[in-house]
Protein backbone atom coordinates (compact mmCIF):
# COMPACT_ATOMS: atom_id res chain seq x y z
CA UNK A 1 0.00 0.00 0.00
CA UNK A 2 1.28 3.43 -0.93
CA UNK A 3 2.00 5.42 2.22
CA UNK A 4 -0.64 8.12 2.36
CA UNK A 5 0.53 11.67 2.95
CA UNK A 6 -1.41 13.13 5.81
CA UNK A 7 -2.75 16.32 4.26
CA UNK A 8 -4.56 17.34 7.43
CA UNK A 9 -1.95 17.22 10.15
CA UNK A 10 -3.13 18.09 13.63
CA UNK A 11 -2.45 21.82 14.00
CA UNK A 12 -0.11 23.02 16.70
CA UNK A 13 -1.73 24.86 19.56
CA UNK A 14 -1.12 28.61 19.41
CA UNK A 15 1.21 29.99 22.04
CA UNK A 16 1.85 33.52 23.25
CA UNK A 17 3.95 35.37 25.78
CA UNK A 18 2.03 37.38 28.33
CA UNK A 19 3.14 39.33 31.37
CA UNK A 20 2.55 37.52 34.65
CA UNK A 21 -0.09 40.11 35.62
CA UNK A 22 -2.10 39.54 32.45
CA UNK A 23 -2.06 35.79 33.00
CA UNK A 24 -3.26 36.28 36.55
CA UNK A 25 -5.99 38.68 35.46
CA UNK A 26 -7.28 36.35 32.74
CA UNK A 27 -7.24 33.38 35.11
CA UNK A 28 -9.23 35.25 37.75
CA UNK A 29 -11.67 36.50 35.14
CA UNK A 30 -12.25 33.00 33.78
CA UNK A 31 -12.73 31.49 37.23
CA UNK A 32 -15.08 34.29 38.22
CA UNK A 33 -17.15 33.75 35.11
CA UNK A 34 -17.09 30.01 35.74
CA UNK A 35 -18.37 30.47 39.28
CA UNK A 36 -21.07 32.77 38.00
CA UNK A 37 -22.07 30.29 35.28
CA UNK A 38 -22.16 27.48 37.84
CA UNK A 39 -25.02 29.25 39.60
CA UNK A 40 -27.14 28.80 36.45
CA UNK A 41 -27.76 25.04 36.79
CA UNK A 42 -28.31 25.49 40.52
CA UNK A 43 -30.77 28.27 39.77
CA UNK A 44 -32.55 26.19 37.14
CA UNK A 45 -32.85 23.31 39.58
CA UNK A 46 -34.23 25.52 42.36
CA UNK A 47 -36.60 27.24 39.95
CA UNK A 48 -38.05 23.91 38.81
CA UNK A 49 -38.09 22.48 42.35
CA UNK A 50 -39.92 25.50 43.75
CA UNK A 51 -42.38 25.81 40.88
CA UNK A 52 -46.00 24.94 41.58
CA UNK A 53 -47.36 21.69 40.25
CA UNK A 54 -49.28 21.92 37.05
CA UNK A 55 -51.38 18.82 36.66
CA UNK A 56 -49.12 16.67 38.83
CA UNK A 57 -45.76 17.76 37.42
CA UNK A 58 -43.63 20.81 38.12
CA UNK A 59 -44.85 23.61 35.91
CA UNK A 60 -41.71 24.10 33.75
CA UNK A 61 -41.44 20.34 33.19
CA UNK A 62 -45.15 20.09 32.34
CA UNK A 63 -44.77 22.92 29.84
CA UNK A 64 -42.00 21.06 28.02
CA UNK A 65 -43.93 17.78 28.15
CA UNK A 66 -46.86 19.58 26.53
CA UNK A 67 -44.50 21.02 23.92
CA UNK A 68 -43.20 17.48 23.31
CA UNK A 69 -46.82 16.47 22.73
CA UNK A 70 -47.27 19.22 20.16
CA UNK A 71 -44.16 18.04 18.33
CA UNK A 72 -45.26 14.40 18.49
CA UNK A 73 -48.76 15.22 17.27
CA UNK A 74 -47.44 17.07 14.25
CA UNK A 75 -45.48 14.07 13.02
CA UNK A 76 -47.94 11.46 14.30
CA UNK A 77 -49.13 9.46 11.37
CA UNK A 78 -51.85 6.86 11.30
CA UNK A 79 -49.81 5.22 8.55
CA UNK A 80 -47.17 4.25 11.12
CA UNK A 81 -48.28 0.89 12.40
CA UNK A 82 -47.20 -0.86 15.53
CA UNK A 83 -45.09 -3.90 14.67
CA UNK A 84 -47.08 -7.13 14.73
CA UNK A 85 -45.89 -10.66 15.46
CA UNK A 86 -46.93 -14.21 14.55
CA UNK A 87 -49.60 -15.69 16.79
CA UNK A 88 -47.28 -18.16 18.51
CA UNK A 89 -45.11 -15.36 19.90
CA UNK A 90 -47.96 -14.13 22.10
CA UNK A 91 -47.63 -14.65 25.85
CA UNK A 92 -49.69 -17.54 27.17
CA UNK A 93 -50.11 -15.81 30.54
CA UNK A 94 -50.42 -12.15 29.69
CA UNK A 95 -49.14 -9.89 32.38
CA UNK A 96 -51.47 -7.43 34.00
CA UNK A 97 -50.64 -4.50 36.19
CA UNK A 98 -52.87 -2.36 38.34
CA UNK A 99 -56.39 -2.63 39.68
CA UNK A 100 -57.43 1.01 39.56
CA UNK A 101 -61.05 1.21 38.46
CA UNK A 102 -61.49 -2.52 39.01
CA UNK A 103 -61.85 -2.53 42.79
CA UNK A 104 -65.64 -2.44 42.72
CA UNK A 105 -67.44 -5.39 41.11
CA UNK A 106 -68.56 -5.05 37.51
CA UNK A 107 -72.16 -3.77 37.52
CA UNK A 108 -74.56 -6.59 36.59
CA UNK A 109 -76.45 -4.25 34.29
CA UNK A 110 -73.29 -3.02 32.55
CA UNK A 111 -73.83 -1.26 29.29
CA UNK A 112 -71.35 0.87 27.42
CA UNK A 113 -72.47 4.43 27.96
CA UNK A 114 -71.50 6.86 25.19
CA UNK A 115 -72.24 10.57 25.44
CA UNK A 116 -73.56 11.90 22.18
CA UNK A 117 -75.22 15.01 23.47
CA UNK A 118 -76.74 15.97 26.80
CA UNK A 119 -80.21 14.57 26.14
CA UNK A 120 -79.39 11.56 24.12
CA UNK A 121 -76.79 9.16 25.55
CA UNK A 122 -76.18 5.88 23.82
CA UNK A 123 -76.25 2.59 25.74
CA UNK A 124 -74.73 -0.41 24.03
CA UNK A 125 -74.43 -4.07 24.96
CA UNK A 126 -71.54 -6.38 24.12
CA UNK A 127 -73.73 -7.89 21.38
CA UNK A 128 -73.93 -4.46 19.75
CA UNK A 129 -70.15 -4.16 19.85
CA UNK A 130 -69.66 -7.67 18.51
CA UNK A 131 -71.65 -6.85 15.37
CA UNK A 132 -68.71 -4.71 14.25
CA UNK A 133 -65.95 -6.43 12.24
CA UNK A 134 -63.50 -8.19 14.56
CA UNK A 135 -59.79 -7.47 14.25
CA UNK A 136 -56.97 -9.36 15.89
CA UNK A 137 -53.68 -7.84 16.90
CA UNK A 138 -50.50 -9.54 18.13
CA UNK A 139 -48.16 -6.77 19.24
CA UNK A 140 -45.64 -5.78 21.87
CA UNK A 141 -47.63 -4.22 24.70
CA UNK A 142 -45.45 -1.55 26.35
CA UNK A 143 -45.67 -0.51 29.95
CA UNK A 144 -44.56 2.91 31.06
CA UNK A 145 -42.43 1.13 33.67
CA UNK A 146 -40.22 -0.16 30.87
CA UNK A 147 -41.25 -3.77 30.37
CA UNK A 148 -43.02 -5.03 27.28
CA UNK A 149 -44.77 -8.26 26.33
CA UNK A 150 -46.17 -9.66 23.11
CA UNK A 151 -49.91 -10.09 23.57
CA UNK A 152 -52.77 -11.23 21.37
CA UNK A 153 -55.90 -9.09 21.48
CA UNK A 154 -59.15 -9.14 19.52
CA UNK A 155 -62.01 -6.67 19.20
CA UNK A 156 -63.59 -3.95 17.13
CA UNK A 157 -61.68 -1.01 15.76
CA UNK A 158 -62.53 2.11 17.71
CA UNK A 159 -62.58 3.94 14.36
CA UNK A 160 -65.26 1.54 13.05
CA UNK A 161 -67.24 1.94 16.25
CA UNK A 162 -67.20 5.75 16.03
CA UNK A 163 -68.13 5.58 12.36
CA UNK A 164 -71.02 3.15 12.88
CA UNK A 165 -72.67 5.18 15.62
CA UNK A 166 -71.71 8.57 14.19
CA UNK A 167 -69.77 9.51 17.27
CA UNK A 168 -67.14 12.11 17.99
CA UNK A 169 -68.48 14.66 15.55
CA UNK A 170 -69.58 18.15 16.46
CA UNK A 171 -73.33 18.79 16.76
CA UNK A 172 -74.60 20.34 13.54
CA UNK A 173 -71.34 19.65 11.70
CA UNK A 174 -70.82 15.97 11.02
CA UNK A 175 -67.49 16.54 9.28
CA UNK A 176 -65.77 18.17 12.26
CA UNK A 177 -64.41 15.93 14.98
CA UNK A 178 -63.86 16.65 18.64
CA UNK A 179 -60.20 16.80 19.60
CA UNK A 180 -60.28 14.30 22.44
CA UNK A 181 -61.95 11.09 23.54
CA UNK A 182 -62.42 10.55 27.27
CA UNK A 183 -62.92 7.13 28.80
CA UNK A 184 -63.64 6.07 32.36
CA UNK A 185 -64.43 2.92 34.30
CA UNK A 186 -67.99 2.34 35.61
CA UNK A 187 -66.86 3.31 39.13
CA UNK A 188 -64.89 6.31 37.77
CA UNK A 189 -61.85 5.00 39.65
CA UNK A 190 -59.73 5.18 36.49
CA UNK A 191 -59.99 7.51 33.55
CA UNK A 192 -57.94 8.49 30.52
CA UNK A 193 -57.97 11.06 27.76
CA UNK A 194 -56.89 10.23 24.21
CA UNK A 195 -56.34 12.56 21.28
CA UNK A 196 -58.72 11.87 18.40
CA UNK A 197 -55.96 11.04 15.88
CA UNK A 198 -54.72 8.24 18.15
CA UNK A 199 -58.27 7.03 18.76
CA UNK A 200 -58.78 6.72 15.00
CA UNK A 201 -55.57 4.75 14.45
CA UNK A 202 -56.36 1.51 12.63
CA UNK A 203 -54.78 -0.59 15.41
CA UNK A 204 -56.76 1.02 18.22
CA UNK A 205 -59.33 -1.51 19.41
CA UNK A 206 -62.30 -1.86 21.69
CA UNK A 207 -60.92 -5.20 22.80
CA UNK A 208 -63.04 -8.01 24.21
CA UNK A 209 -60.81 -11.02 23.50
CA UNK A 210 -57.39 -11.99 24.81
CA UNK A 211 -55.72 -15.06 23.33
CA UNK A 212 -59.01 -15.83 21.58
CA UNK A 213 -61.00 -15.93 24.83
CA UNK A 214 -63.25 -13.31 26.41
CA UNK A 215 -60.99 -11.12 28.53
CA UNK A 216 -61.00 -11.68 32.27
CA UNK A 217 -62.03 -9.13 34.88
CA UNK A 218 -58.41 -8.45 35.75
CA UNK A 219 -57.68 -7.66 32.10
CA UNK A 220 -60.69 -5.35 31.82
CA UNK A 221 -63.83 -7.38 31.02
CA UNK A 222 -66.14 -6.95 29.30
CA UNK A 223 -64.48 -4.42 26.97
CA UNK A 224 -61.34 -2.33 27.24
CA UNK A 225 -59.24 -0.02 25.16
CA UNK A 226 -56.18 -1.38 23.36
CA UNK A 227 -54.29 1.56 21.93
CA UNK A 228 -50.97 -0.03 21.01
CA UNK A 229 -49.08 3.15 20.17
CA UNK A 230 -49.54 4.45 23.69
CA UNK A 231 -48.17 3.08 26.95
CA UNK A 232 -50.29 0.58 28.85
CA UNK A 233 -51.59 3.19 31.28
CA UNK A 234 -53.66 4.71 28.46
CA UNK A 235 -55.25 1.32 27.68
CA UNK A 236 -58.29 1.77 29.92
CA UNK A 237 -59.73 -1.46 31.31
CA UNK A 238 -63.47 -2.08 31.78
CA UNK A 239 -64.87 0.90 29.90
CA UNK A 240 -67.96 2.38 31.52
CA UNK A 241 -68.36 5.63 29.68
CA UNK A 242 -66.96 7.24 26.56
CA UNK A 243 -67.30 10.95 25.87
CA UNK A 244 -65.89 13.59 23.56
CA UNK A 245 -64.38 16.96 24.23
CA UNK A 246 -62.27 19.74 22.76
CA UNK A 247 -60.31 20.09 25.98
CA UNK A 248 -58.20 17.35 27.47
CA UNK A 249 -60.35 14.98 29.52
CA UNK A 250 -58.92 14.33 32.95
CA UNK A 251 -56.37 11.56 33.03
CA UNK A 252 -55.54 9.40 36.02
CA UNK A 253 -51.78 9.09 35.51
CA UNK A 254 -51.27 12.55 34.03
CA UNK A 255 -52.70 13.89 37.30
CA UNK A 256 -49.95 11.92 39.00
CA UNK A 257 -47.20 13.65 37.07
CA UNK A 258 -46.91 11.59 33.89
CA UNK A 259 -46.79 12.99 30.40
CA UNK A 260 -50.40 13.31 29.19
CA UNK A 261 -49.78 12.16 25.64
CA UNK A 262 -47.61 9.09 26.29
CA UNK A 263 -47.60 8.29 22.58
CA UNK A 264 -45.13 5.78 21.21
CA UNK B 1 7.41 36.60 30.87
CA UNK B 2 5.42 33.36 31.05
CA UNK B 3 4.48 31.58 27.88
CA UNK B 4 0.91 30.35 27.60
CA UNK B 5 -0.52 27.77 25.23
CA UNK B 6 -4.08 28.32 24.07
CA UNK B 7 -5.60 24.91 24.58
CA UNK B 8 -9.42 25.02 24.68
CA UNK B 9 -11.38 27.57 22.62
CA UNK B 10 -14.21 29.28 24.50
CA UNK B 11 -16.90 27.28 22.66
CA UNK B 12 -15.32 23.96 23.63
CA UNK B 13 -15.25 25.05 27.28
CA UNK B 14 -18.93 25.99 27.15
CA UNK B 15 -19.93 22.72 25.49
CA UNK B 16 -17.92 20.78 28.05
CA UNK B 17 -19.38 22.48 31.10
CA UNK B 18 -22.95 22.63 29.82
CA UNK B 19 -22.77 18.92 29.14
CA UNK B 20 -21.73 18.24 32.73
CA UNK B 21 -25.00 19.19 34.54
CA UNK B 22 -27.14 18.09 31.58
CA UNK B 23 -25.60 14.63 31.48
CA UNK B 24 -25.87 14.46 35.24
CA UNK B 25 -29.63 15.13 35.02
CA UNK B 26 -29.99 12.58 32.22
CA UNK B 27 -28.21 9.86 34.22
CA UNK B 28 -30.06 10.68 37.44
CA UNK B 29 -33.50 10.87 35.82
CA UNK B 30 -32.67 7.76 33.80
CA UNK B 31 -32.07 5.98 37.09
CA UNK B 32 -35.49 7.11 38.35
CA UNK B 33 -36.96 5.53 35.21
CA UNK B 34 -34.84 2.39 35.33
CA UNK B 35 -35.86 1.78 38.92
CA UNK B 36 -39.44 0.92 37.84
CA UNK B 37 -38.22 -2.09 35.86
CA UNK B 38 -34.63 -3.13 36.43
CA UNK B 39 -33.93 -6.50 34.83
CA UNK B 40 -30.28 -6.07 33.89
CA UNK B 41 -27.49 -7.99 35.51
CA UNK B 42 -24.19 -9.50 34.54
CA UNK B 43 -24.13 -13.21 35.25
CA UNK B 44 -21.51 -15.93 35.01
CA UNK B 45 -23.49 -19.14 34.81
CA UNK B 46 -25.76 -19.05 37.84
CA UNK B 47 -23.55 -16.56 39.59
CA UNK B 48 -24.73 -12.94 39.51
CA UNK B 49 -21.63 -10.82 39.16
CA UNK B 50 -23.29 -7.40 39.15
CA UNK B 51 -26.98 -6.64 39.54
CA UNK B 52 -28.11 -3.21 38.36
CA UNK B 53 -28.92 -2.28 41.09
CA UNK B 54 -29.28 -3.67 44.61
CA UNK B 55 -32.08 -2.21 46.74
CA UNK B 56 -29.61 -0.49 49.05
CA UNK B 57 -28.31 1.51 46.11
CA UNK B 58 -31.79 2.84 45.30
CA UNK B 59 -32.48 3.56 48.95
CA UNK B 60 -29.22 5.43 49.42
CA UNK B 61 -29.97 7.62 46.41
CA UNK B 62 -33.68 7.92 47.19
CA UNK B 63 -34.85 7.01 43.69
CA UNK B 64 -37.72 4.73 44.65
CA UNK B 65 -41.20 5.41 43.23
CA UNK B 66 -40.22 8.45 41.23
CA UNK B 67 -40.92 7.19 37.70
CA UNK B 68 -43.17 10.08 36.64
CA UNK B 69 -40.66 12.61 37.89
CA UNK B 70 -37.80 10.76 36.17
CA UNK B 71 -39.63 10.67 32.85
CA UNK B 72 -40.49 14.37 33.07
CA UNK B 73 -36.88 15.43 33.69
CA UNK B 74 -35.57 12.99 31.09
CA UNK B 75 -37.93 14.18 28.34
CA UNK B 76 -37.17 17.82 29.08
CA UNK B 77 -33.39 17.66 29.36
CA UNK B 78 -33.02 15.32 26.38
CA UNK B 79 -33.47 18.44 24.25
CA UNK B 80 -30.54 20.21 25.89
CA UNK B 81 -28.38 17.09 25.63
CA UNK B 82 -29.25 16.78 21.94
CA UNK B 83 -28.81 20.49 21.20
CA UNK B 84 -25.49 20.76 23.04
CA UNK B 85 -24.21 17.64 21.29
CA UNK B 86 -25.25 18.78 17.81
CA UNK B 87 -23.73 22.23 18.32
CA UNK B 88 -20.53 20.69 19.69
CA UNK B 89 -20.07 18.34 16.75
CA UNK B 90 -20.95 21.16 14.33
CA UNK B 91 -18.44 23.46 16.02
CA UNK B 92 -15.58 20.95 15.90
CA UNK B 93 -16.11 20.67 12.14
CA UNK B 94 -16.41 24.37 11.46
CA UNK B 95 -13.42 25.29 13.63
CA UNK B 96 -11.19 22.41 12.60
CA UNK B 97 -11.04 21.26 16.23
CA UNK B 98 -11.96 17.79 15.00
CA UNK B 99 -8.30 17.40 13.95
CA UNK B 100 -7.40 17.31 17.63
CA UNK B 101 -10.16 14.83 18.43
CA UNK B 102 -10.54 12.25 15.71
CA UNK B 103 -8.14 9.36 16.23
CA UNK B 104 -5.98 8.23 13.32
CA UNK B 105 -4.17 4.98 12.82
CA UNK B 106 -1.30 6.08 15.06
CA UNK B 107 -3.63 6.80 17.93
CA UNK B 108 -4.14 3.17 18.85
CA UNK B 109 -0.41 2.41 19.12
CA UNK B 110 0.03 5.67 21.00
CA UNK B 111 -2.83 4.77 23.34
CA UNK B 112 -1.06 1.56 24.31
CA UNK B 113 2.15 3.52 25.04
CA UNK B 114 0.21 6.10 27.07
CA UNK B 115 -1.51 3.39 29.06
CA UNK B 116 1.83 1.70 29.78
CA UNK B 117 3.21 5.08 30.87
CA UNK B 118 0.17 5.72 33.08
CA UNK B 119 0.63 2.33 34.69
CA UNK B 120 4.29 3.09 35.34
CA UNK B 121 5.52 0.43 32.90
CA UNK B 122 7.07 2.92 30.50
CA UNK B 123 9.36 5.81 31.30
CA UNK B 124 8.29 8.42 28.75
CA UNK B 125 5.06 9.57 27.25
CA UNK B 126 4.87 9.66 23.47
CA UNK B 127 4.75 13.26 22.17
CA UNK B 128 1.37 14.69 21.27
CA UNK B 129 -0.15 18.04 20.37
CA UNK B 130 -3.42 18.51 22.30
CA UNK B 131 -4.63 15.05 23.25
CA UNK B 132 -2.66 11.84 23.30
CA UNK B 133 -3.89 8.76 21.47
CA UNK B 134 -5.73 7.41 24.48
CA UNK B 135 -7.51 10.72 25.02
CA UNK B 136 -8.46 10.98 21.35
CA UNK B 137 -9.96 7.51 21.41
CA UNK B 138 -11.77 8.15 24.69
CA UNK B 139 -13.18 11.56 23.76
CA UNK B 140 -14.16 10.45 20.28
CA UNK B 141 -15.84 7.34 21.68
CA UNK B 142 -17.78 9.42 24.15
CA UNK B 143 -19.03 11.52 21.26
CA UNK B 144 -20.12 8.40 19.36
CA UNK B 145 -21.74 7.13 22.56
CA UNK B 146 -23.70 10.37 22.75
CA UNK B 147 -24.96 9.76 19.22
CA UNK B 148 -25.84 6.21 20.26
CA UNK B 149 -27.73 7.38 23.33
CA UNK B 150 -29.77 9.84 21.30
CA UNK B 151 -30.62 7.27 18.63
CA UNK B 152 -31.50 4.47 21.05
CA UNK B 153 -33.30 7.01 23.25
CA UNK B 154 -35.61 8.10 20.45
CA UNK B 155 -36.01 4.45 19.42
CA UNK B 156 -37.45 3.72 22.87
CA UNK B 157 -39.33 7.02 23.10
CA UNK B 158 -41.31 6.63 19.84
CA UNK B 159 -41.00 3.01 18.69
CA UNK B 160 -44.10 3.31 16.49
CA UNK B 161 -43.56 6.71 14.91
CA UNK B 162 -39.80 6.04 14.52
CA UNK B 163 -40.24 2.32 13.85
CA UNK B 164 -37.45 2.42 11.26
CA UNK B 165 -35.07 3.79 13.88
CA UNK B 166 -36.16 1.19 16.43
CA UNK B 167 -35.60 -1.54 13.84
CA UNK B 168 -32.20 -0.02 12.94
CA UNK B 169 -30.94 -0.32 16.51
CA UNK B 170 -32.18 -3.87 16.95
CA UNK B 171 -35.72 -3.47 18.27
CA UNK B 172 -37.32 -2.02 21.37
CA UNK B 173 -35.74 -4.23 24.01
CA UNK B 174 -32.29 -4.17 22.43
CA UNK B 175 -32.48 -0.40 22.18
CA UNK B 176 -33.28 -0.16 25.87
CA UNK B 177 -30.36 -2.45 26.73
CA UNK B 178 -27.93 -0.42 24.58
CA UNK B 179 -29.27 2.81 26.07
CA UNK B 180 -28.59 1.45 29.55
CA UNK B 181 -25.15 0.05 28.67
CA UNK B 182 -24.10 3.42 27.24
CA UNK B 183 -25.13 5.07 30.49
CA UNK B 184 -22.92 2.66 32.44
CA UNK B 185 -20.21 3.62 29.93
CA UNK B 186 -20.57 7.33 30.80
CA UNK B 187 -20.27 6.57 34.48
CA UNK B 188 -17.11 4.52 33.92
CA UNK B 189 -15.71 7.25 31.65
CA UNK B 190 -16.50 9.84 34.30
CA UNK B 191 -14.58 7.90 36.97
CA UNK B 192 -11.49 7.49 34.75
CA UNK B 193 -11.77 11.08 33.52
CA UNK B 194 -11.81 12.50 37.05
CA UNK B 195 -8.90 10.26 38.08
CA UNK B 196 -6.86 11.40 35.07
CA UNK B 197 -7.66 15.06 35.68
CA UNK B 198 -6.44 14.71 39.25
CA UNK B 199 -3.29 12.98 38.00
CA UNK B 200 -2.63 15.61 35.34
CA UNK B 201 -2.75 18.31 37.98
CA UNK B 202 -4.06 21.78 38.49
CA UNK B 203 -2.48 23.49 35.47
CA UNK B 204 -4.17 21.02 33.14
CA UNK B 205 -7.51 21.35 34.96
CA UNK B 206 -7.59 25.13 34.87
CA UNK B 207 -7.13 25.12 31.10
CA UNK B 208 -10.71 23.81 30.68
CA UNK B 209 -11.83 26.89 32.61
CA UNK B 210 -9.42 29.58 31.41
CA UNK B 211 -8.71 28.09 28.01
CA UNK B 212 -4.95 28.31 28.33
CA UNK B 213 -2.20 26.49 30.10
CA UNK B 214 0.81 28.31 31.51
CA UNK B 215 4.16 26.89 30.41
CA UNK B 216 6.96 27.25 32.92
CA UNK B 217 10.40 27.40 31.31
CA UNK B 218 12.01 25.88 34.39
CA UNK B 219 9.64 22.95 34.44
CA UNK B 220 11.67 19.90 33.40
CA UNK B 221 8.64 17.99 32.21
CA UNK B 222 7.39 20.87 30.15
CA UNK B 223 10.83 21.55 28.66
CA UNK B 224 11.04 17.97 27.53
CA UNK B 225 7.65 18.12 25.86
CA UNK B 226 8.61 21.30 24.06
CA UNK B 227 11.79 19.68 22.77
CA UNK B 228 9.87 16.69 21.55
CA UNK B 229 7.38 18.75 19.60
CA UNK B 230 9.45 20.34 16.84
CA UNK B 231 8.20 23.00 14.48
CA UNK B 232 5.91 21.60 11.81
CA UNK B 233 8.18 20.52 8.97
CA UNK B 234 7.46 22.08 5.57
CA UNK B 235 6.55 18.66 4.16
CA UNK B 236 4.22 16.47 6.17
CA UNK B 237 6.04 13.36 7.36
CA UNK B 238 4.92 10.04 5.93
CA UNK B 239 3.01 7.67 8.14
CA UNK B 240 5.32 5.65 10.33
CA UNK B 241 6.49 2.76 8.12
CA UNK B 242 6.30 0.36 11.04
CA UNK B 243 2.56 0.27 10.54
CA UNK B 244 2.39 0.12 6.75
Amino acid sequence: MKPAINTNPEPKLPESDLPESAVRRQTLKAFGLFALAATVPIGVYLWIKNSPNLYGAKKPLRRVLDANETIARTYFSNANLVKTYPLDRAAKQPRQNGYDGLRTPLPADWKLHVDRDEQNPLYLTMDDIRTLPKHELVYDFKCVEGWSQIQHWGGARLADFLERYKLGTKPGNASELFEYVGLETPDKGYYVGIDMASALHSQTLLAYELNGQPISNAHGAPVRLIIPHKYGVKNLKRIGRIFFSDTRPRDFWAERGYDYYLGL
Amino acid sequence: MPRIVHKHPLAIRWFHWINFPVLFVMIWSGLLIYWAYDPYKITLGDWTLISFFPDGFYKALGVSRRLAEGMAWHFVFMWLFLLNGVLYVGYTFVSGEWRHLVPDRNSFREAVQVTLYDLGLRKTQPPFVKYNGAQKIAYFSIMLMGVGSVLTGYAIYKPTQFHWLTALVGGYETARLIHFALTIGYVLFFIVHIAQVIRAGWRNFQSIITGFEVLKPDDPEQAMTTEQAPETPPVAPPINPALS
